[in-house]
């Protein structure tokens, strides 16, 4: 017997030399014995012996990570309720403030994708706010449309300060912006902040108007970086993809030709988004694209418009209202391209590389899932 | 927990009333509370080896061991029985003989039967067991019963098969301390009665391996599914009580039970056969150093005997699941055990901590324990105590009715102790009156305040 194989393995091997002998039997016998051996299919999602460290030791031991690049954590699209409505996307959020606080070394910084709240309530907003306050590195934060359109932004604005800002990080520029604008759909229409915030809330809901970045930011980017040199490593955040990628969602944001022909000058941008909670990989010319998780439910896939370079992972496990949720982190490298971890909070953690994107996908691919998207 | 070692003789055998189990009366009453009095005890609680065999063959009736049992699929039992072991009456023989043979551990003094003991529900009725030199491992025993349709062994599914499970306990340091197979081998080598067993059985000489094998082929047999729930599911809507069925109602609805123990015609066993953090261990361990310590131990010795002993005899067996895939998913989390006859085998969770089946109820109608990797599926229930006493009712009628009386003796005595002390209910937490976030929120200064 080879004794150097992990218990995971010789439990894989097993089990498929038990769907090996399924294949004798007749239909109807398959049937019944493959119900009782659908844990065993779950199972085999595991990698065999894909053993992972903890995300904070393997960083560790990277002396690439030590020489130059950092790294940041994300949390995002918490969507919290008021207590007597919801308190497992509570429970969730505080487990990526627990997941994030064991970082050793800690993060540069946290940022948080936007979403906090689910209906713009200030005691929703006010109850992330004291949560986010657990975290031990700087925070960042970006606003999404589920914190804004209750009282448009006021009580976000006074809890975090402005939605549009950039700073300078250990050679990076970062810069966030509110992607999250719509057009006004309510005023004519005489809806109460309530009904503007369930609209803006909703999928599938043709009142709202598309998002977008709008003009006045537009043209803040642009005096933003036009001291910026060609070459000078940018990472941009925004709440919705800055692409189109499906409008009935609004994974999508209307101007973002405009804003991409800001970014077109630099030799490559890194744009990191909230709003879509799942793996999301894209490349448009000198953009790399990548969205967060959320801590609160995983989206679907989009029925059309996917972007080739992603890796979908597969579908969550209905059973486990954690499948498919998580942080994580980004390695940020000197040229400004990143290493994107999600942190999934049921599966083995996976790493989009700065390889991947920048070889269109040729090399350093992430694991493809066994098991089926959608 | 004080035992008193009863010695052998002076027994009566006496039916017991109601059930079909026998006691048999000694002249010296009383061992452990809440466990089955008025039996002969061997070495470390255990019944005497031979009064487990009688009562075995009182009620494991000699049946033909290629056949599937009486009530389970064909197709799946086959499906469960390897090709190198099919089920025959010598190597059934040859496992009996093995699983209550003390020589197998190194002081002579344990056998598979002293923690999965035919008296009490084939496990120990201990909070975790004891193996040579009074060592208490890390990890309550679980039964040995209905096993064979089971995907993984162990409390974090280490072991694919029976036959891997079955050689494990008998060289763990404090299970059954064997130093290594060759010893175990020796132990019985000399022994006319297994040369023949171990030819017969498998053709060849007594060898480690095969030691495994009819161990596993023995425990096939221990099919105990006849319950009076599966009659009622079998359309007998008067074989369980009503308050057993409302139970049943709950299982699949309020309580929430049936997401991770499902039980069908096709999975019988009420397990999903996967692992969860219900919170258990959460209650006495940080997480996050165990497991940095864990990674540094596994690294050290990767090997499938050093998880085996970090497992029972560490406490980095509280990490579960994680100590076999170093996936962070699986921090704190347990197999999923198996609900039939869930009766007969207190104490309950991997680490044998709660000691009755309303403490189980209180553990799932707070919504487990808080820690950072509890499952999503966890939360409060409201569940009221009739609802409670329900869900009970529906557990104890999972029990084998070759066990009933044990089960109905398990029923006193865990109502009895649930009367007296209920250590781990919270009531505030279980209807949401109280959320356990806003212990670590709200009461630093947070909204609300």
């Amino acid at each position: 017997m080879a004794t150097q194989k992990c218990a995971e393995t010789k439990y894989l091997q097993g089990r498929r030399e038990f769907f090996r002998g399924l294949k004798n039997l007749d239909r109807r016998s398959f049937l019944r014995v493959s119900a009782a051996a659908a844990g065993a299919a779950v199972a085999s999602g595991v990698a065999p012996c894909r053993s992972f460290l903890p995300v904070t030791l393997a960083q560790a031991a990277d002396p690439d990570a030590r020489k130059q690049s950092f790294r940041f954590a994300y949390i995002s699209d918490s969507h919290l309720y008021e207590r007597s409505l919801n308190d497992r996307f509570v429970n969730a959020i505080l487990r990526a403030v627990d997941d994030v606080n064991h970082m050793d070394p800690q993060p540069d910084f946290v940022f948080y994708g936007g979403d906090l709240a689910q209906l713009g309530q200030a005691k929703e907003l006010e109850l992330g706010a004291q949560i986010l306050k657990e975290l031990k590195a700087p925070l960042k934060v970006m606003v999404g449309e589920h914190d804004w359109y209750f009282d448009m932004g006021e009580k976000w604005r006074e809890l975090f300060g402005k939605p549009t800002y950039s700073w300078d990080h250990k050679g990076i520029h970062f810069v966030v912006l509110n992607s999250v604008v719509e057009r006004d759909f309510w005023t004519a229409r005489g809806l109460t902040p309530m009904e503007r915030m369930l609209t803006v809330a909703g999928l599938d809901n043709g009142l709202q108007s598309p998002f977008s970045v709008g003009e006045p930011q537009r043209t803040w980017l642009a005096a933003d970086l036009a001291a910026l040199a060609e070459d000078a490593p940018i990472v941009v955040f925004s709440h919705s993809p800055l692409y189109k990628l499906y409008r009935a969602w609004n994974f999508w944001t209307d101007d973002a030709e405009q804003v991409q022909a800001i970014l077109k000058r630099f030799k490559q941008v890194v744009v990191i988004h909230g709003h879509t909670h799942q793996l999301l990989t894209n490349r448009i010319g000198n953009i790399h694209f990548h969205g967060m998780l959320s801590t609160a439910w995983p989206w679907p896939y989009a029925p059309e418009g996917m972007p080739e370079l992603t890796i979908q992972m597969s579908r969550p496990d209905p059973f486990n209202p954690n499948d498919g949720c998580g942080n994580g982190e980004v390695r940020v490298h000197p040229d400004g391209l990143v290493d994107k971890v999600y942190n999934l909070w049921n599966r083995n953690p996976v790493t989009v590389g700065r390889n991947y994107t920048s070889t269109w996908g040729k090399q350093g691919i992430p694991p493809r899932p066994n098991r089926p998207s959608y | 927990m004080s035992r008193s070692m009863v010695s052998r003789g002076g027994l009566r055998l006496a039916l017991a009333g109601a059930g079909l189990l026998a006691a048999v009366v000694l002249s010296r009453p009383s061992v452990a509370a809440g466990q089955p009095p008025d039996v002969p005890r061997a070495k470390h609680g255990a019944a005497s080896m031979e009064h487990q065999l009688q009562l075995l063959a009182k009620i494991t009736p000699e049946v033909d061991a290629a056949k599937a049992p009486a009530g389970l699929d064909p197709a799946i039992w086959a499906a469960f029985i390897p090709k190198d072991n099919a089920l025959t009456a010598d190597r059934v023989a040859l496992g009996r003989k093995l699983y209550f043979d003390a020589r197998l551990s190194e002081d002579g003094s344990v056998s598979c039967a002293t923690c999965h003991d035919v008296t009490r529900g084939f496990t120990d009725q201990r909070p975790v067991s004891e193996g040579i030199a009074e060592q208490l491992g890390k990890r309550n025993a679980p039964t040995t019963l209905n096993v064979a349709l089971l995907q993984t062994l162990f409390w974090d599914g280490r072991s694919p098969t029976l036959e891997h499970q079955a050689k494990a306990p008998i060289l763990n340091p404090v299970e059954m301390g064997m130093p290594d197979e060759a010893a175990a081998v020796k132990a019985i080598r000399g022994d006319p009665e297994y040369q023949e067993a171990f030819r017969r059985a498998y053709g060849r000489d007594v060898n480690y391996e095969d030691v495994g094998r009819a161990i596993a082929a023995f425990e096939r047999t221990l099919v105990f599914v006849d319950s009076p729930f599966r009659r009622f599911a079998a359309g007998d809507a008067k074989a369980i009580s009503p308050e057993a069925k409302a139970g049943w109602d709950l299982f699949n609805g309020k309580a929430r039970c049936v997401t991770c123990h499902p039980m069908n015609p096709s999975n019988p066993l009420g397990t999903d056969n996967r692992f969860h953090n219900v919170g258990v261990s959460a209650r006495h361990r940080d997480f996050e150093s165990l497991a940095r310590r864990a990674i540094q131990a596994l690294e050290k010795d990767p090997s499938e005997k050093g998880l085996d002993e970090l497992a029972v005899g560490s406490d980095l067996s509280e990490l579960g699941r994680f100590m076999v895939t170093r996936n962070r998913a699986d921090v704190g989390a347990f197999r999923t055990p198996l609900l039939l006859n869930v009766g007969v085998t207190p104490p309950y969770m991997h680490d044998g901590s709660l000691p009755t089946l309303w403490d189980v109820m209180d553990h799932y109608n707070k919504g487990g324990e808080a820690n950072p990797f509890l499952d999503g599926g966890m939360e409060p229930l409201a569940l009221s105590e009739e609802e409670i006493g329900q869900v009970v009712a529906f557990l104890f009628a999972l029990s084998d009715d070759r066990l009933a009386g044990e089960s109905q003796r398990q029923l006193t005595v865990q109502r009895a102790a649930a009367g007296k002390q209920r250590p781990f209910r919270d009531e505030q937490v279980a209807l949401r009156r109280k959320l356990l976030f806003e212990g670590r929120v709200m009461d630093r200064g947070g909204p609300g305040k």
